[in-house]
């Protein structure tokens, strides 16, 4: 799977699961300031992200993901 | 504005009722629900789900799922329980009613008190998730805080900033009541100013099905309009409803400051405990629980109006609330009637659904029929109950609500 396609649909999903403005989905959004994901968001968003790419991730790594660029980056490490 | 809960002394007070709201199979708001009460409307469907699942009776009151989207925020949604959608409806009217906005809510200290007994949908599905996943991440993020017995009251205290006293009464069928007459006792003592009370009970397919296990549901399928039937001859079980219900009390010396428009006043609760079977209830703890209410309130039973019994529609709670009531009103009889004819049995919510349907009869001067009462047995011919709808001026009713493990309430509301 490409990056470009990691990233479409990342941003589809938090598009639709967590009703955030598209106009904020870019690489360097911030996901804790910038899409207000907070602690209990990132459950739900870390057991998306397995659903879609059927991967198993760590919730102590997702933690330390910063943007959504770094997001994709790490999906892709693990596919 | 201060926070004045400190500034008062505790002198016992009036506590009056300011807003009320109301999300049930009845209507959704409170004009639907007068409509529906004045035209004797029943609430009952049958659901082919639960008969495929096993009931014994598929009958359930109905009502829509709230949605929420254009109101409140993916987060602010996620924690919520559909039962706790229909709370927040509920509340959002009553709070409008009361003239109580967002901007009094962070400045002055409100508190809560809502009936609740279980969550069973989301317990289930998140439980199920966690078997079949194999992993407690994957129940998601709202699934503990869904499927808590006080998720209403966690919820509502973050979404309408509430400040005060923040707790789920659970006691069975008298949740609802019970959360009313702990809100006016913490009132009238003055420990609190304003507290939003009331009570919730999830719809569906879940939730119940325990219940019908015990055969306390009616079994006439065939006709869901004419299955609940309180107090009737051939009635022959409850049936299972929901929504919820809101009332807003508050202190006299609070509403008259904010020139609240007062609706009507909590006068009397009483309350007892049967002691006895964990499910078929007595005479005595109900007859107990309406002299305790008399007795506190310094009312006398003359005085009522009309009364919103209990009555279920199963056998022996209606022959044993008949006798309580006989045993207590003696000559004084007024009518008395039981809503749950329409709405079936709103259990968690019923105290408070029901103080709603009776102030909206008594501001409106009439009284629903006590539907599907057709023929007494000669326990409920000592009662005084229309068949037909009553167009009458009353000011003053007494509301009961029983509940499992024998736990009984008793509100007196009077007209303002």
């Amino acid at each position: 799977m490409t990056l470009e396609e990691i990233k479409e649909k990342v941003n589809v999903s938090l598009a639709e699961e967590f009703e955030i403005e598209e106009s904020l989905l870019t690489p360097d959004a911030n996901i804790k300031t910038t899409l207000k994901l907070d602690s209990l968001s990132i459950i739900d968003l870390i057991a998306i992200i397995e659903d879609t790419f059927s991967i198993k991730t760590e919730v102590a790594e997702i933690k330390q993901v910063a943007t959504l660029g770094d997001l994709y980056g790490y999906i892709q490490s693990k596919l | 504005m201060p926070d004045i809960k400190s500034s008062h002394n505790t002198m016992s007070r009036k506590v009056v009722i300011t807003g009320m709201g109301i999300y049930s199979c009845l209507g959704t708001d409170l004009d639907s629900v007068k409509d529906s009460l004045w035209n004797g409307k029943s609430g009952i469907v049958f659901d082919p789900e639960r008969k495929a699942m096993g009931y014994r009776s598929a009958l359930t009151g109905y009502v829509p799922e709230p949605d929420l989207k254009s109101i409140l925020s993916r987060s602010q949604r996620a924690f919520l329980p559909t039962h706790g959608a229909y709370a927040y409806v509920a509340t959002d009217q009553a709070l409008k009613m009361a003239g109580i906005n967002m901007e009094y809510l962070e400045k002055n200290s409100v508190g809560i008190l809502y009936g609740g007994d279980s969550t069973a949908e989301p317990t289930y599905q998140s439980i199920c998730t966690m078997v079949e996943k194999g992993d407690t991440l994957r129940c998601g993020s709202g699934a503990i805080f869904k499927s808590m017995n006080s998720t209403v009251t966690m919820n509502l205290s973050c979404l309408f900033k509430l400040r005060g006293i923040n707790m789920t009464v659970s006691a069975a069928c008298a949740s609802g009541s019970h959360a009313i007459g702990l809100g006016y006792l913490l009132i009238k003592e003055g420990l609190e100013e304003c507290i939003v009370c009331g009570g919730a009970q999830e719809i569906n397919k879940y939730v119940v099905g325990s219940f019908d296990g015990i055969g306390a549901f009616s079994i006439r399928e065939n006709e869901p309009e004419k299955a609940s039937r309180p107090f009737d001859r051939d009635r022959d079980g409850l049936v299972p409803s929901g929504g919820a219900a809101t009332l807003i009390l508050e202190s006299e010396e609070s509403a008259l400051k904010r020139g609240a428009n007062i609706i009507a006043e909590v006068v009397g609760y009483g309350f007892s405990s049967n002691g006895d079977h964990i499910s078929t209830p007595n005479v005595a703890g109900p007859a107990q629980s309406l002299r305790n209410c008399f007795k506190n309130s310094g009312i006398d039973p003359s005085q009522i109006g009309y009364i919103n019994a209990h009555a279920t529609s199963t056998p022996v709670g209606d022959k044993n609330e008949a006798l309580a009531i006989a045993e207590v009103f003696g000559k004084d009889m007024p009518p008395v009637s039981s809503t749950k004819g329409q709405t079936g049995h709103e259990m968690w919510m019923a105290g408070a659904s029901e103080a709603i349907y009776s102030i909206i009869m008594m501001k409106n001067g009439f009284i629903a029929p006590s539907l599907n009462f057709e023929n007494p047995d000669q326990d409920t011919a000592l009662l005084n109950i229309p068949t037909e709808r009553l167009e009458t001026k009353f000011d003053m009713f007494l509301s009961n609500s029983f509940g499992f493990g024998g736990t009984n309430s008793t509100l007196i509301i009077k007209n303002r």
